[in-house]
């Protein structure tokens, strides 16, 4: 099918369908599963879909053939959710730094340790913040809607073309499980991303990011220059070293290529003479739009901010938050994780928080907090 | 020098066994008549991690355990003519076993160089899978309790067509050729002693003595040869070539409907729920379905909520229901307490169940008698529809009619 219809196509359709056409689409090309519930629908989806789609025996497995298909050249994809993605983390450092792109998508589900693997949570977010040992930033976009389903698969997978790097798509349960009704005309076309190699005769330093912060891309095996890549601390040129300037300079660069180049994306709707902004991400992102249009069709003006792009968190989002009397930020974790992130533990008393474990959040709680 | 090497002085301990086995792997290359940018040499970490300085190969160096994972990757997307080599220690094989035995049992197009010193060397000298009983480490100083891995024999058993085990000393390096000619899986395991910790430990052992001794005999062993694994790419279809639901009817709905219906696994009501949805749909209704039911799908409870609306639908919770239906006993232990907690709307309850204890409506109705356990959840929502008209019942009824569950039911009968 060619997007875009140019007639109404409604159908009955779940997340995980879009992500997985969505990321082949952008030009993603192998799928390296394993069965986790909630993201088993999504690995069902890309083992139809993608042009290489491989079981692996277990999740380490299934980042470290990732790893080595993203070094030969293919832009790999795989889903999971926290029991899964604990396993991963080491696998994900390594692609970090040997800088690998391909994309995760985690699915968010109600922890800790194996805790209900049926039940939908925002709970990882914390956990995605610290995932990179020493600190480093790791780009994770969140979807919201179905849309984004569709929307933020080729964002997420440019960015770790662009930036040379594993990024993270997080989601949730209910977004990726639940059918819902869709206009399939609503979809837009989506490009394959767009991917270079290093093709200069010269010289070439796996991780010489020239006048840059993002090294040229090209795949082990190659017939024209050698490449080194490497999991520990290495010089530009992949070779492992102790603590040289060099090697220090290239794992700050590491962080300087995110700040400067990761995509900020959120979606802010704001209403004039709003006192109160609503902040949210994910699953709860559909409880704050109706909360906001029950407020407003009662006469309550009111404001709302979905982040997309959670980390690294963009300033904007303060920058945003900084210019209304009253927030509510709504999330579905124990900790308002979202409110920590943006104000650590001490959070202003202008700013309300609005939580739940165990079942979504609701819009009347939402709307409770905003008239409070 | 070798054209396989960019620096002659390799990084190791005087006297230690990686040096022949880098001197050997040089040779075997040669031997093969390769040329450097068709190896990727894959290391773990260990001592004979740090050699990717020396090699003009391509290098990757990976994580403790897990080259053989990583290298299999590469090996998924490299041409056969591209030679994928592991270095890993008996400490990275133990660790990795799981993933040596995957790489065998898939025929993943790697060599794997095994340097067995019988122990953890860059951390201190512990002991690891491959340590041979008795021998002495620094946390075993009465030596080690326990038999040691055979990883010829266990990647034999998992589908490699060529193993090898080899004493670490003089020229191995026809060995190594013959592994690194094989198109699939092959493992060497070479055999050392660790020059700092293991004579240290062991200062009267001798490397031949010690591998007779500990039953790490020397030899070749090949299975009958089969493919490498390379997954090729193919051709799919898209997943959105699905067909449109024609809004064929009008739903008199204003506002929004929760519903949820409750029924036992193996009955129908995901795809029950999920014909509503379809005929919602046609019915120029916004609806959202999801599903639950316990790990073990194919009993207990299985539950569908819906939530049907005539604006769009953002939030797809149902904290509090207009509508249950109820067709098992199952489905009511699921749902009795949501049920007790109604302060209105209505239950629709199988006339096999007891009334549970609701401020709901309740309308008791014949489901499984009439349609069978089968089909007792459809039959209940073409209920529902008959008595709200939410959706018109025709609506429904074509829509089960035209999936794959309306040649097995006479919904004339209905």
């Amino acid at each position: 099918m060619t997007m875009t219809l140019s007639h109404s196509h409604p159908v009955l359709i779940d997340g995980s369908r879009l992500i997985a056409e969505a990321c082949v689409r952008a030009g993603a090309d192998a799928y390296v599963g394993y069965p986790i519930t909630p993201a088993s629908l999504i690995f069902f989806h890309a083992s139809r879909r993608f042009p290489i789609a491989l079981p692996a025996p277990d999740e380490i497995t299934a980042l470290q053939w990732m790893a080595g298909l993203s070094a030969a050249g293919y832009l790999p994809v795989s889903a999971t959710s926290f029991p899964g993605f604990a396993l991963m983390v080491e696998s994900i450092n390594m692609a970090y730094m040997m800088e690998l792109p391909m994309l995760v998508i985690l699915v968010q589900r109600l922890g800790p340790a194996t805790g209900t693997a049926t039940a939908g949570a925002q709970g990882d977010l914390l956990l995605l913040n610290g995932l990179i040992s020493g600190g480093y930033p790791l780009p994770v976009f969140c979807i919201s809607d179905l849309e984004d389903c569709w929307l933020l698969p080729p964002i997420a997978l440019q960015t770790a073309v662009d930036l040379r790097m594993p990024v993270v798509l997080l989601t949730s349960k209910e977004m990726v499980m639940t059918q819902e009704s869709f206009d399939l005309a609503r979809l837009s076309e989506i490009a394959p991303v767009h991917r270079t190699v290093y093709d200069n005769p010269g010289p070439y330093c796996t991780y010489d990011p020239g006048d840059g912060l993002v090294p040229p891309f090209l795949p082990v095996g190659n017939d024209r220059h050698q490449i080194r890549l490497n999991a520990s601390t290495h010089d530009r040129c992949g070779i492992i070293q102790h603590t040289s300037d060099e090697a220090m300079a290239n794992t700050r660069r590491l962080q300087a290529k995110v700040e400067a180049r990761a995509p900020v994306l959120y979606h802010l709707d704001e209403q004039e003479g709003a006192q109160t902004l609503v902040v949210t991400w994910d699953i709860t992102s559909g409880a704050a739009r109706e909360a906001v249009m029950t407020l407003r069709s009662q006469g309550v003006p009111v404001s709302l901010l979905i982040a997309r792009t959670l980390l690294p968190l963009p300033t904007v989002y303060l920058e945003t938050i900084d210019r209304y009397p009253r927030v509510v930020i709504a999330e579905e974790n124990h900790q308002a994780q979202l409110a920590h992130l943006l104000f650590g533990r001490r959070i202003p008393p202008h700013v309300r928080t609005v939580t739940a474990i165990g079942r979504m959040i609701r819009p009347d709680e939402i709307a409770r907090e905003v008239v409070r | 020098m070798s054209r396989f090497l960019v620096k002659p002085e390799l990084p190791y301990c005087k006297g230690c066994g990686h040096h022949l086995i880098v001197r050997n792997t040089v040779k075997a290359l040669e031997a093969l008549g390769a040329s450097p940018l068709d190896v990727v040499l894959v290391t773990d970490i260990g001592c004979h991690g740090i050699v990717d300085g020396n090699f003009a190969t391509h290098t990757v160096h990976g994580l403790h355990g897990r080259s053989v994972a990583l290298a299999a990757g590469i090996a998924m997307g490299l041409p056969p003519e591209k030679k994928v080599i592991v270095y890993i220690g008996d400490g990275g094989a133990t660790i990795g076993l799981q993933h040596i035995l995957e790489a065998a049992r898939m025929n993943a197009d790697l060599t794997v160089v095994v340097h067995n010193n019988m122990l953890y060397g860059m951390t201190g000298g512990q002991p690891s899978g491959l340590t041979p009983t008795g021998f002495r480490t620094v946390l075993t100083p009465q030596g080690y309790s326990l038999p040691h891995h055979n990883l010829p024999r266990l990647v034999l058993d998992a589908g490699a067509p060529f193993a090898a085990r080899v004493v670490g000393l003089g020229d191995f390096s026809d060995v190594l050729r013959q592994a690194l000619a094989v198109q699939g899986f092959a493992l060497v395991e070479v055999l050392e002693i660790c020059v700092s910790y293991g004579v240290k430990m062991n200062p009267d052992l001798r490397l031949k003595e010690l591998a007779q001794e500990a039953g790490y005999e020397p030899g070749i062993w090949e299975s009958p040869a089969r493919p490498a694994f390379r997954p090729s790419r193919r051709e799919t279809a898209s997943l959105l070539d699905m067909p449109a639901v024609p809004q064929k009817y009008s739903s008199p709905l204003e506002g929004r409907m929760a519903l949820i219906l409750a029924g036992s696994a193996g009955e129908g009501v995901q795809q029950a729920a999920e014909l509503l949805a379809q005929a919602a749909i046609a019915a120029g209704l916004h609806v959202t379905k999801k599903g639950s039911y316990p790990v073990t799908v194919g009993v207990g409870f299985s539950t569908a909520e819906m939530v049907l609306s005539r604006d769009p639908i953002f939030y797809h919770g149902v904290p509090q229901p207009d509508a249950v239906v109820v067709t098992s006993a199952d489905g009511l232990a699921n749902q009795r307490e949501r049920i007790r907690r109604m302060t209105g709307g209505v239950l629709w309850l199988d006339a096999s169940l007891p009334v549970p204890e609701t401020s709901a409506e309740v309308r008791v109705a014949d489901f499984r008698g009439r349609a069978g356990a089968r089909n007792a959840a459809l039959y209940a929502l073409l209920t529902v529809l008959r008595e709200t008209g939410v959706v018109p019942p025709e609506a429904f009824l074509e829509t089960v009619r035209e999936s794959p569950i309306g040649r097995q039911v006479d919904l004339s009968e209905w």
